[in-house]
């Protein structure tokens, strides 16, 4: 990192940072902070609850990255961004990754030349109705009136559905997700629709949550997942490395709790040993030190213990692990191996 | 004392750029545009180093692909299929149908608050000069959000217009408000209606022969003609005798309560977040209005009013004839202005979900493009047109009725 | 005179009798009824009207605030505690007014710091506002940016101290040249200021934030009702010098002068603030060089002050052209060069008579600051829509929020206005 010249009082005032463009692992490395662009607030992926600490699944990524290359998992950056300044900011340096529930498509990777590097949670747009409109199928929507929290590919999703099924509908786009609620809870709407976890999360929100129904359809294909800037693939690996380590920690069965016993030595699974840098170089390989998984993981603990603490079903939101359960367990979490 | 001559005719010396007036204005607009052209080309070179860099380019070909969304308020066909350009257009006349609306219902309240604020009654001028500094010390951001959240709290929902049993009738059989909107019929044109609106127009074409006639008469002969019940008449007398001469051509499609398990279908929708955008600009923009007219009326001296009262005209002719066309050459200047607050307010049609110009190409075309430097100088350019055409005609408003200064 | 007539009238008054009081219609109370409330039939109608649509508001707003909750953990909480019963839940001020006045990430310990500063604005707005107050004060409100710089955004002081040395540097060479010719003391003055920055911001060392005095504060953790109050006053501040840059060279009779400030002006005036802040959040960042990136705060500040200084130029395009050409003739027979006049005969003049204007410009931006909640900032209104309704104990509770959000602005901006008010009152008669 280099102080430009033009730039240098304001770098010293601290409203401008220097970013070199060399790579942005040294950059991370050298600022000692991570910049992780996430929403501005959706509960049980990332909002900041009331001392300010942003929490939830999304921060917890940001977070083991944080962790696996600076060793600290405070040393983060929360950048609030919108569905209209999320891009830019990533494309013009002002965050390092973005972990904003982003629905990884083609045109975002390859036009707009982001680098997906895997998906954090499979998700796909569901709806929601009113339990006293007797309705069971999303087939038997027609002419209704649906809320939309815009900045998503819900708009498009939703438009293409209607239009396969042959039916119209009212779309009614609403900015952030507490607008949208409050105008379905008023009736204003009769549906609303964005990620099946945005709306489950929402509904745990609601007074009488059994007073409304998810319907069984769900209408897109959402994987999402955090995302760097095209052409840095060091800094991609890294970030794709450390959401692997993550998942495969979960199916080797190393959690925050044993994780501690497990790294003290070598132990006798060999890609437990390669993940936790007990054996081999794939720290180094990354750039990063030997014990940098160890660290990921001890940040907030494994995917299970992530998904858990912020969105399973003892939270107030409820998801189930569905399509988001190991591979081993049906799901499609699949994490290459570690050698 | 010696005869005025020019400066010593000397050398030209480098001081002379910034101390002799001949060269001076040269030099400062010489370092002026170099300093112009440099910035510029920082700019520039620095765009083009960062879009190289994150390997994008600027084109405009987004705007002929599918725009894959639909929208709820239009006036032209649409659909998700159609291009981005075409969603723009949607939202170009959503923004232009908004802003009209407002100036007119915001010309309206203004006036209304503005003449009965120099009421002579105690509690109505407070009452509105309550009113006045309510909604002119409260940004208009939070007047939208809030007229929105009321409306939505407040009003039925649709679903109690609907049903063979519904908890809310339509009033008169045609008009339903609900949170969602406005429910109000649309005309029906069957064989034959084109001379009903034909003897409409003509009618008002009447109406206004006969003002000129009658303004022709008072001022050649002094004899005074009634202008209002005679309007009145020629407004509604001939167009409904053609109406049941025709054999009433012209239907009305009633919003039907059964047609749809989740909305009235038929007739005209006017959405709930028109509405609330439309009544908060009106609303926000009226105390200002209120304010210069006011301001307008206090400006004509008292003098005229008593000299009017003086020659016999009865109040309300001292206030048309006198009080207001003196009043408006004051209030006209700050209310375009006003209309021009109204035009860039309405972009803030964002915050209630309106399909405005600033919600599709600058909201949902820009979020699914990712093309925001594209969009982004689009929309300004868009508004710029707008402003400097309605700042023109107000210029040659300006000189029109410039005070003729003898 | 009683002698001759006195067999003639049976009596004669011999003193004044107290006058009687006046028809009860015609005092007090009820005289002033009549006159102001009940004066014709129409009158009394649109009385009885008013009198109705106070009821309505009174009815709609007293039980609701009369029966407010003022204290529990969470919204479910209050609709428990009032049982049915209409009333506010104004716990979620008294639990989130810290977030709505200093926004959600500001440490709580630092708390005092803004507040100081709060305080420190007032002290030093007072000798601008109010020209009976000595003008010594006016050292104090120089050094107040400083001040207030330091407190917000903590760290080191040698930023703020580095700043005020680059002005108080290109202030003695203005000085020292201003005599000879303006430009040069202007361009000195600037010249050297630049330099001082430039290498100063060389001089501090990267670390030197790590173990300042005062725990330095990003400026993205900055938010509620302060970034408001912080984004309105430096944009204002800021654009005071350019606005009246800019009216002067629309006034210039240089072409390409002239040329470039009315197309700024016209530019600016003509789009949207919104259209500006969206530049500011997804544009502006590509046109910084590549290797640097500059703060959202920075670049919406950038953003507001072109668009009040655009405000502020017209604002005192008036006020030159409201003067007397005399005055313009006077300064040019004394023999002054047109900076000289400006400084000392003209500007003088023409901003006094902008002042309102001025004032006007800066409410108005002051309530537009709220946009920048649209581009993911957490202003007072950012906070209320994004965090606050977002979370799970507090989803649901609009009025509260927006209500306060209302009196946060509406006594603000009703302070500023009446000042001016009173302003123009008292400029108006020193014409006199």
């Amino acid at each position: 990192m280099k102080k430009s010249v033009l730039f240098g009082a304001m770098t010293v005032a601290g409203v401008a940072a220097g970013v070199a463009s060399a790579g942005t692992l040294d950059d991370v490395k050298a600022r000692g902070k991570l910049n992780c662009g996430v929403t501005t607030g959706l509960v049980g992926f990332a909002a900041p609850d009331a001392n300010g600490e942003w929490e939830g699944f999304d921060v917890g990524v940001c977070r083991a990255v944080a962790a696996a290359v600076l060793g600290d998992a405070t040393a983060v950056e929360f950048v609030p961004t919108t569905g209209k300044t999320r891009f830019t900011a990533l494309a013009s340096g002002e965050i390092d990754v973005l972990a904003r529930n982003t629905t990884w498509t083609f045109s975002r990777d390859v036009d707009l030349k982001f680098e997906f590097v895997g998906v954090n949670y499979y998700d796909g747009q569901g709806f929601m109705v009113p339990k006293e409109l007797g309705v069971s199928s999303a087939k038997e929507l027609d002419g209704a009136t649906v809320c939309i929290q815009t900045g998503t590919t819900t708009e498009l999703n939703l438009a293409d559905f209607f239009r396969s099924n042959n039916m119209s509908y009212e779309p009614v786009p609403i900015e952030t997700n507490a607008e949208a609620q409050q105008q379905y809870l008023a009736g204003a709407c009769d549906v609303y629709t964005t990620d099946a976890s945005g709306l489950a999360s929402t509904r745990a929100t609601f007074e009488t949550p059994a007073d409304h129904v998810l319907l069984p359809e769900i209408v897109s294909k959402e994987p999402l997942g955090p995302l760097v800037r095209h052409g840095d693939s060091e800094w991609g690996d890294v970030v794709r490395w450390t959401l692997n380590a993550l998942i495969t920690a979960e199916e080797l069965g190393v959690s925050s709790a044993n994780i501690a016993d497990m790294s003290a030595a070598a132990g006798d699974n060999p890609e437990i040993n390669r993940l936790l840098g007990t054996e081999g170089t794939l720290g180094e390989m990354l750039g990063l030190e030997a014990d940098w998984a160890k660290k990921a993981i001890m940040a907030g603990g494994n995917y299970a213990e992530l998904f858990e603490k912020n969105i399973g079903e003892t939270t107030p939101i409820g998801l189930a692990r569905g399509l988001n359960a190991q591979w081993t367990d049906g799901g499609l979490l699949y994490s290459p191996p570690f050698r | 004392m010696s005869t005025i001559t020019d400066p010593p005719q000397g050398p030209f010396k480098v001081s002379m750029l910034f101390n002799d007036t001949r060269y001076r204005s040269l030099t400062f607009q010489a370092i002026a545009l170099v300093l112009l052209i440099v910035a510029f080309a920082y700019l520039a070179s620095n765009l083009m180093s960062n879009l190289a860099a994150a390997g994008l380019n600027i084109s405009y070909d987004f705007l002929s692909n599918p725009s894959g969304y639909d929208i709820n308020q239009r006036l032209i066909e649409y659909d998700s299929q159609s291009s981005h350009m075409r969603a723009a257009w949607v939202g170009i006349i959503n923004t232009l149908l908004v802003a009209f609306l407002a100036c007119i219902t915001a010309t309206v309240f203004g006036v209304l608050a503005g003449v009965l604020r120099l009421s002579n009654n105690w509690l109505v001028s407070k009452l509105m000069a309550f009113y006045v500094e309510i909604f002119r010390n409260i940004p208009v951001l939070i007047w939208i959000i809030i007229i929105f959240t009321i409306m939505t709290a407040v009003m039925p929902g649709a679903r109690s217009y609907l049903g063979e049993d519904p908890e809310a009738d339509l009033l008169f059989g045609y008009f339903a408000f609900t949170n969602r909107g406005v429910y109000a019929p649309a005309p029906i044109w069957g064989p034959g209606s084109g001379v009903v609106v034909g003897v409409f127009i003509a009618s008002l074409i009447g109406i206004f022969a006969y003002r000129k006639y009658a303004q022709h008469l008072l001022y050649s002969t002094g004899k005074l003609l009634p202008v209002g019940w005679p309007s009145l008449a020629l407004l509604i007398v001939p167009s409904v005798l053609a109406y049941f001469i025709m054999g009433q051509p012209i239907g009305l499609d009633a919003p039907d309560p059964l047609a749809n398990r989740f909305n009235l279908r038929g007739g005209i929708q006017i959405g709930a977040p028109l509405i609330a955008l439309w009544f908060a600009l009106s609303i926000y923009t009226g105390a200002f209005i209120a304010e210069n007219v006011r301001a307008g009326i206090q400006a004509v001296s008292k003098g005229q009013t008593e000299a009017a009262s003086a020659l016999g005209l009865r109040p309300g002719r001292v206030m048309n004839l006198v009080v207001l066309p003196q009043a408006l050459r004051v209030i006209i200047p700050p209310l375009v202005s006003q209309y021009l607050n109204i035009t860039k307010n309405s972009s803030l049609a964002i915050a209630v979900g309106y399909a405005d110009i600033t919600a599709t190409l600058g909201g949902i075309t820009l979020n699914q493009t990712g093309r925001a430097i594209e969009c982004v100088l689009l929309l300004m350019l868009f508004y710029l047109i707008i402003s400097l055409s309605i700042s023109t005609v107000m210029n040659i408003y300006n000189n029109a009725v410039k005070l003729k200064e003898r | 005179m009683s002698d001759t007539h006195a067999h003639s009238v049976a009596f004669v008054r011999e003193t004044e009798i107290p006058a009687s009081p006046p028809p009860a219609a015609e005092t007090g109370v009820v005289k002033w009824l009549r006159a102001n409330l009940f004066a014709t039939w129409a009158n009394s109608l649109l009385t009885i009207v008013a009198i109705y649509v106070i009821y309505l508001i009174l009815a709609g707003t007293l039980p609701w605030i009369a029966n407010g909750i003022w204290n529990a953990g969470s919204l479910g909480e209050c609709r428990e505690i009032l049982s049915g019963k209409v009333g506010a839940c104004f716990a979620v001020l008294t639990e989130r007014w810290p977030q709505l006045i200093y926004g959600f990430k500001y440490p709580t310990s630092e708390y005092w710091r803004p507040t100081l500063a709060f305080f420190l604005m007032l002290v030093a707005l007072a000798p601008v506002l109010f020209f009976d107050l000595p003008r010594k004060l006016l050292i104090f409100t120089a050094l107040f940016p400083f001040i207030a710089y330091w407190l917000i955004w903590g760290g080191t002081i040698l930023t703020p101290i580095l700043a005020l040395a680059g002005f108080v540097g290109g202030f003695f060479v203005y000085q020292k040249f201003v005599k000879d010719s303006f430009a040069l003391g202007a361009g000195g003055g600037a010249l050297v200021a630049l330099i001082i920055w430039v290498v100063g911001g060389w001089l501090i060392p990267d670390t030197a934030n790590e173990n300042a005095m005062l725990l330095a504060v990003p400026s993205r953790d900055l938010g509620g009702f302060m970034l408001n109050m912080m984004l309105g006053l430096t944009c204002v501040s800021l654009s005071i010098p350019l606005g009246i840059v800019l009216a002067l060279g629309r006034q210039s009779h240089m072409p390409l002068i002239k040329g470039i400030s009315v197309v700024f002006i016209e530019f600016i005036r003509g789009v949207p603030l919104i259209t500006l802040l969206f530049v500011a959040s997804v544009m502006l960042a590509y046109f910084f060089p590549p290797e640097s990136t500059v703060d959202l705060f920075l670049r919406v500040v950038i953003m507001i002050t072109m668009f009040s200084a655009a405000y502020i130029a017209e604002v005192i395009r008036g006020g030159l052209a409201a003067l007397p050409k005399g005055q313009y003739e006077a300064a040019d027979s004394l023999g002054l060069d047109y900076a000289q006049a400006m400084r000392l005969i003209i500007l003088p003049q023409a901003l006094k008579i902008s002042i309102p204007g001025i004032v006007n410009i800066a409410v108005g931006l002051f309530k537009d600051t709220t946009l920048v909640s649209v581009i993911s900032m957490f202003d007072i209104l950012g906070m209320i829509r994004g965090p606050i309704l977002a979370s799970t104990e507090w989803n649901g509770v609009y009025w509260e929020l927006l209500g306060f959000a209302c009196v946060c602005f509406f006594i603000t901006c009703y302070g500023i206005s009446q000042y001016s008010q009173w302003l123009e009152r008292r400029l108006a008669t020193d014409h006199r």
